[in-house]
């Protein structure tokens, strides 16, 4: 008989057989977040799930916006102060008295950080990627401003040399459009816009097929003022300053690390151990004690979007306006506000969100029983009596949950109707609502850009993101006019009638506008609120000094 | 023996048709797909996307293509070790080593799924051996001590271990340590997988849950064992009871647990999920999660392949061992 030594070796040795290599994974960098011995300045940010990838022309998400835009930039960057925009690589800009060609003249001493110099031509070149259909990229719908972007995009016209884009020379980019866009500067931030290096991406791959591995911090070629430095999927990317990026305004910081935490306890148990200065998001429940006992980390920003309950309006009886208004004012918003979000959202009681310059003035009165009831009545139900039971559609989440809960009370003790709950994944969500097939559905709307624009062309007639059936003639119509009007007034105008007659018509429900949660630590210097979230990174900083300090905004 | 492992490995080829072939087609039967998004994209881009990815074509014909694809077409294994893409580390490149194709990632265009579980496999790995061995560990120690001391204070304060180890959940055993661990008394970080001591709280929530198992099981398996014969036999010979428990009883009493192992082992490397979300360690459990709730067929096709292939083969182990300790058992 053998020893029992031996056998705990052998045992060890089957586990060391299947074992690869271990403590590869050590990684280099070094600097802890708090660690306020070392000079070098690195935020470090909580930024949500693992990017897609790299390639602005690839992506469609929110985090893979906040590293992007540390990479690349556009025309314009974000302005310091939180809204409108500062030159990018363009210095000026002038339209013409049509509004219709814009004209943008780039600073010469623009590099890509191989040395490159950034040219009129780079961005007529990335344009055109975006747009190539066999790319398939998601967001080239948001160069369709342009003349004969649409068709090529399409694969009707195949010469881009016949769209509005053109470069009289290496520092001139001309853009004519098919109509004006008065938010052009702001949409122009989005990240379907930006440059990308042609010469390096043909280098790793096809420029106009998915795939390419342009985009590993090996390769990686980029005009923004940080550089891609490091990679690990499901960990961090670091960017470090980049020593190619304009000379004046190069970027406080040393470098960011965007960490890819995708769950929202664990981030906030790193940033209470100190691993990060920012957190992407905080789990609801965790608001109220850090209200009460951290409320210098918490922050609570305006966010540009809006929560609300889609109704599909071609199925029975919803197809009636008056139970859809019915549903909509027996609903008590500022209870959900206040008992069950709990973090200053705002009740809505229209539905795109106000903004300077634009506030609506059409808003529902509720809650209001005895109209939602006498409405209902009017529609052939009274006290809810022949309505056929309803169902509530939303993926899974505690918070959706928690809503349709409040709200399948209200219209039960208020209007004396049943409705059921149903919850369902993510994607099998999406594809109940994209088929149309549900009663009421849980939505949100955020939008790229700060204006109406964005949330009122949603619900034009078989648009792809209206997913109702809503289809009003003269919605269609007076949407039409929008961008023509002669000036903004004008133009706010027309969206407040357009806000109206959603309030009007109720196919969706708006419930209340969104707020970021999220903390943040006082050491880090010029960080504004942005009401869509997004920010130059060039222009934060940090107090590496010991001791805390208020907030510098 | 040699005999019996080919065999086996023979037997692996229809499992592994099923699993694939089942996997393959429930994930297109499930609503939604990879491009299925909030925001709607265009029919044109729709069509653009499904041809880059080969989804225009019939179901049947992207099935046989998948399986071509997954097809060993060589064996190189020693390529699996090369460093082609000059990282200082090994590629793990089965596509290299073995010709096997696992396609694109829908997620994430710019990887391949062989790129991806070569990446992600390694932590997953790594922590379940550190669990195993805080397991077998503090397992079989307490286990042994609790049938030597049968009845006593010491059995019962294990046994007690043992009850709280298997009722107490992951998803708090975890956060609790790092409350106490890290944010309390500040030895170990909260998260992240870039350091030694990183190594520490995870091994410990996932093997203090199969250390509680492998206890009850290893004092099971002890007490049967010293009531045997040939225990008596040796203490009547005069043996000391250390020698008795370690030269003797040890290797008879550990069957059970070997028996347990296999699937304890598979149950460790598939099933972190929650480990690896709660320290945010970058393994294939949460990876494997979210591909499902991405519908990156590619990358479920190629995980659920994966561990597959790792659990047919550490049940094989499992049972060699088992004869090998026990010598009543035959390869049969």
């Amino acid at each position: 008989m053998r020893a029992f030594a031996p056998t705990l070796l052998r045992l060890l040795a089957v586990g060391l057989l299947i074992l690869p290599v271990a403590c590869r994974r050590a990684a280099p960098s070094s600097d802890a977040a708090s660690g306020s011995s070392t000079p070098r300045k690195i935020l470090q940010l909580g930024n949500g799930t693992e990017p897609q990838d790299l390639d602005p022309h690839v992506v469609t998400g929110v985090t893979e916006h906040n590293i992007i835009t540390a990479l690349l930039e556009g025309l314009v960057t974000h302005h310091p102060s939180g809204t409108g925009v500062a030159p990018g690589v363009a210095t000026r800009w002038e339209t013409s008295p049509d509004r219709l060609t814009w004209t943008f003249h780039l600073r010469p001493d623009a590099r890509w950080s191989n040395g490159d110099p950034v040219t009129a031509h780079d961005f007529l070149r990335s344009f055109q990627r975006i747009l190539t259909p066999s790319l398939a990229a998601d967001y080239a719908y948001k160069l369709h401003h342009i003349v004969g972007a649409e068709a090529f995009n399409k694969g009707d016209l195949t010469d881009f040399a016949q769209t509005g884009f053109s470069a009289p020379d290496d520092h001139t980019l001309v853009l004519r459009l098919r109509q004006p866009v008065p938010y052009l500067l702001d949409a122009l931030k989005h990240y379907s816009w930006f440059p990308v290096h042609l010469p390096t991406i043909e280098r790793h791959g096809r420029a106009d097929q998915k795939g390419n591995r342009w985009t590993r911090p090996e390769n990686f070629v980029g005009n923004g003022p940080f550089i891609l430095r490091e990679w690990l999927p499901n960990q961090r990317i670091t960017v470090e300053r980049s020593p190619t990026y304009r000379g004046e305004t190069t970027a406080l910081l040393d470098g960011v690390v965007f960490h890819a935490i995708d769950n929202l306890d664990a981030e906030e148990r790193l940033f209470r151990a100190g691993g990060l200065h920012a957190t992407y998001a905080l789990p609801p429940h965790r608001v109220e004690t850090y209200r009460r006992d951290q409320p210098e980390v918490l922050r609570i920003d305006p966010y540009y979007g809006v929560y609300f309950y889609r109704l599909n309006t071609t199925r029975p009886p919803l197809d009636d306006v008056r139970v859809r208004r019915a549903l909509s004012l027996a609903i008590d918003r500022e209870a959900i506000a206040q008992r069950i979000l709990r973090a200053g959202q705002e009740p809505a009681y229209h539905y795109t969100p106000a903004l300077a310059g634009f506030t609506p003035e059409t808003k529902l009165a509720a809650p209001d029983l005895p109209e939602a009831r006498r409405l209902l009545a009017e529609a052939g139900f009274p006290e809810g009596r022949g309505l056929r039971r309803l169902e509530i559609h939303y993926n899974t989440l505690d918070t959706h949950k928690s809503v349709a809960e409040a709200i399948q009370q209200m219209w039960k003790t208020g209007l004396g109707i049943d409705v059921v709950l149903r919850n369902e994944e993510w994607k099998v969500y999406l594809d109940t609502v994209n088929r149309l097939a549900y009663d009421i559905s849980r939505a949100g709307w955020i939008a790229d850009y700060p204006d109406p624009h964005g949330f009122l062309d949603l619900w034009l007639s078989g648009g792809g993101n209206n997913r109702t059936g809503y289809a009003n003639p003269d919605y269609d119509r007076l949407f039409a006019t929008a961008l023509d009007a002669p000036d903004e007034p004008a133009r706010m105008a027309v969206y407040r009638q357009l806000d109206a007659m959603l309030t009007r018509d109720q196919p969706v429900i708006p419930l209340y506008f969104y707020k970021r949660v999220y903390l943040l630590s006082p050491k880090v210097l010029h960080w504004v609120p942005n009401i869509l979230d997004t920010r130059g990174w060039q222009y934060i900083d940090l107090n590496t000094a010991s001791g805390e300090m208020k907030f510098q905004d | 023996m040699l005999r019996f492992i080919l065999r086996r490995l023979l037997q692996t080829i229809p499992v592994l048709l099923v699993i694939v072939t089942a996997t393959f087609f429930m994930l297109r039967l499930v609503p939604g797909g990879p491009f299925t998004a909030e925001k709607a994209v265009s029919p044109e881009i729709q069509r653009n996307l499904e041809a880059h990815y080969g989804l225009d074509k019939p179901l049947l014909h992207q099935y046989g293509a998948y399986l071509w694809d997954i097809t060993p077409k060589k064996f190189a294994p020693w390529r699996l070790f090369a460093d082609a893409h000059g990282d200082g580390r090994p590629d793990y490149d089965i596509q290299a080593a073995f010709g096997i194709n696992l396609g694109p990632s829908f997620k994430y265009p710019n990887r391949t799924i062989n790129e991806i579980l070569a990446d992600k496999l390694p932590a997953s790995l790594e922590l379940g051996f550190w669990a195993i061995l805080v397991a077998l560990t503090v397992g079989i120690t307490l286990g042994v001590v609790a049938a030597m001391k049968k009845n006593t204070g010491i059995d019962y304060a294990a046994s007690t271990f043992a009850m709280v180890g298997i009722c107490v959940p992951t998803f708090v055993m975890g956060p609790l340590l790092v409350l106490l661990f890290a944010l309390q008394l500040r030895w170990v970080n909260a998260s992240g997988w870039y350091f030694p001591e990183d190594r520490i709280l995870p091994a410990l929530t996932l093997g203090l849950v199969y250390a509680a198992y492998i206890a009850r099981l290893t004092r099971g398996g002890m007490l049967e064992v010293l009531n045997q014969d040939y225990i008596r036999t040796a203490r009547a010979k005069g043996a000391s009871e250390t020698r008795i428990v370690l030269r003797h009883a040890l290797r008879g009493g550990l069957l059970p647990v070997v028996t347990y192992l296999g699937p304890a082992f598979a149950g460790i490397i598939s099933g972190s999920f929650v480990i690896e979300t709660i320290f945010q360690i970058p393994g294939l459990g949460r990876e494997f999660v979210n591909s499902a709730f991405n519908r990156d067929y590619t990358l479920v096709s190629g995980t659920v392949l994966l561990y597959a292939g790792l659990i047919i083969s550490l049940n094989l182990l499992v049972d060699i061992v088992q004869v090998w300790l026990n010598p009543r058992l035959k390869f049969e």
